[in-house]
């Protein structure tokens, strides 16, 4: 799974608004951690857990579904924080609800590979990524990760 | 991402134009503390979900640069940069190791790291299990279920030997424990561990990479291959972590949790900072690495060859000559050079050998190498000279041997130079 700079950068620049599903109120778990710094690089995060639906997270309410997400909302990608084999049913569910207000990318986390469900999303013409962290992912193209000392890749001369 | 060579990334890896001013080359950021933008920045960059500038122990763009641009030579993901290289070896070891636990170190090493991990570790509760790494058996039968890493230089001090990398990664694999090569004496540009299944790679700044013996400065970087999930092997990095609320580090943040610990758990507690104006030294250095390591390699080839035809000589131990043991494994591990770093042994002993550093004028005495100029020194009274004569004889650095760091003069007059010098030392 090779995704160029170009292709994650498009993706992380035209998302204003993602849906973290299964994310955890637990301020010390990875899915807390991605959210909290989405939500601070002031990309609208709206949290999706049956576990904790009706409590708030970093402003929002959270849904138990993407079903449940208010209809007036365009959202432009899905975080997926779910075990591999649990992914299929959330893209589906993404397609059925999502597509039709926007949705553009199907982002699975670190750890996180389905291809059938990536196939799935592809031939409903989502992008996909999978095994990535849309936070450090971010933090490399966009220049965080470079004051911590981080391979980020990027040769430049520009300002 | 683009693939760039080495000559490229060595001068751009890491750096960009200043965005405040402009500025082209690198500044040295020279502050201790940095304004955060508001309460939520500082929480966010002390809570470790934001990643950013604090305070110049932890963290500092000079040296950020450094850290980079070293990570990026070595093929790996990040480093954490330090204020030597045995603060290196300490910085590598800490979040591996806890009391009970041991390392398995080869026995040909630079003196003070045979010293550092034979001696002073034991005061952390640590041990070293000391090894020939050309036997890969027993390099195999001296892990146990404490054994928590392998340690080994790629060409080591002083010389004359090259680790067989693949092999010794390959049993660092099969014992699910990382491999770290210490590449001092080879830089990047001649030696990549990581390439050939190195986990971490610590270096001495201070050497080639710097290359102009101005200033101090050790390096840790990660592969970001190792699980250290896989088991509990590994608390510090698998583990909650108390100092951070029991946040998980390998868990939050995958393969960089390395990088992250040695920052916010390593420098924020042994505080062996490396400090922005000797980052700047080290980048200045770099720019230039592959040229130097080219000229290096070619004037001990030609001095080594010269040596070995002089017949006031015994024997040269470089591994770049056709004769060494080594001249197959050099051919396939090594194939750029074999260093620039050799011992000789001189007709006549120990006296000839003190004779002989007294006798040269170009060549200096310094217990230093990997600079642009020549030095020489007597390890066994010197660089190893806390070590017995049995740990002076396995590493290379027996009592009748001389140890040369070639430089990047002219190679006929360093072959001068240690023409009269032989005759005075063998009158």
């Amino acid at each position: 799974m090779n995704y160029s700079d170009t292709y994650l950068r498009t993706i992380l620049t035209e998302s204003k608004t993602i849906a973290a599903v299964g994310v955890s109120t637990n301020s010390i778990r990875p899915s807390y951690f991605v959210a909290r710094y989405l939500n601070l690089k002031k990309y609208r995060v709206l949290p999706v857990n049956p576990v904790y639906e009706g409590q708030m997270l970093f402003g929002e309410e959270i849904y138990p579904t993407m079903a449940a997400l208010p209809r007036d909302l365009t959202v432009d990608m899905v975080d997926v924080f779910r075990r591999p084999d649990q992914v299929l049913p959330v893209v589906e569910e993404a397609i059925e609800h999502l597509l039709p207000r926007g949705l553009k990318t199907i982002w699975m986390q670190i750890g996180v590979v389905n291809e059938e469900a990536a196939a799935l999303a592809e031939s409903a013409g989502l992008k996909v990524v999978m095994n990535r962290c849309p936070k450090i992912e971010h933090q490399r193209l966009f220049g965080e990760l470079r004051m911590g000392g981080f391979n980020t890749g990027i040769i430049s001369s520009k300002l | 991402m683009t693939e760039f060579g080495f000559d490229t990334l060595q001068i751009h890896a890491g750096a960009r134009p200043d965005p405040a001013t402009g500025a082209r080359q690198t500044p040295i950021y020279q502050t201790t503390g940095y304004v955060f933008r508001d309460a939520d920045h500082a929480a966010a960059l002390f809570n470790l979900q934001e990643v950013g500038y604090i305070y110049s122990r932890l963290t500092n763009p000079t040296v950020a640069v450094l850290q980079e641009r070293v990570a990026t030579l070595e093929g790996g993901v990040g480093a954490v940069c330090c204020s030597s290289g045995h603060a290196a070896q300490i910085m590598a070891l800490f979040p591996l190791m806890t009391p009970g636990d041991n390392v398995v170190v080869s026995t040909r090493l630079y003196g003070g790291s045979i010293t550092q991990l034979s001696q002073t570790i034991k005061r952390f509760g640590w041990s070293a299990t000391f090894v020939d790494f050309d036997d890969i058996d027993a390099v195999k039968a001296a892990a146990d279920g404490k054994t928590k890493a392998i340690f080994c230089e790629s060409i080591s001090n002083p010389g004359g030997y090259l680790t067989d990398i693949p092999a010794v990664a390959a049993v660092a694999n099969e014992l699910g424990v990382p491999l770290i090569v210490d590449n001092t004496l080879a830089s990047p540009y001649l030696c990549k561990p990581i390439e050939m299944g190195a986990t971490l790679v610590v270096h001495s700044l201070t050497k080639y990479l710097t290359g102009n013996g101005t200033v101090t400065g050790g390096v840790v970087v990660d592969s970001g291959n190792f699980d250290w999930s896989a088991n509990d092997k590994f608390p510090s990095l698998s583990q909650p972590e108390p100092a951070y609320h029991g946040l998980k580090f390998h868990e939050t943040f995958g393969n960089l949790a390395f990088t992250f610990h040695g920052i916010a758990i390593g420098l924020r507690d042994l505080g062996m900072t490396l400090n922005p104006q000797a980052a700047h030294y080290t980048l200045m250095g770099i720019e230039t690495l592959s040229l130097r390591m080219q000229r290096h390699v070619e004037n001990a080839e030609k001095v080594a060859a010269w040596l070995e035809a002089d017949p006031r000589v015994d024997y040269v131990t470089y591994a770049g000559l056709p004769s060494s043991p080594y001249a197959a494994r050099k051919a396939a591990i090594y194939p750029k050079g074999a260093g620039a770093l050799f011992t000789f042994a001189v007709k006549g002993g120990y006296e000839a050998c003190v004779k002989l550093v007294d006798s040269v004028e170009i060549f200096s005495h310094v217990a230093n190498l990997g600079d642009t100029r020549s030095l020489i020194i007597h390890s066994a009274s010197t660089t190893h000279r806390q070590l017995t004569l049995e740990q002076q004889e396995a590493a290379g650095a027996g009592p009748s041997v001389v140890r040369l760091s070639i430089g990047i003069e002219d190679a006929d007059d360093l072959i001068r130079d240690l023409d009269q010098a032989l005759t005075t030392a063998t009158a």
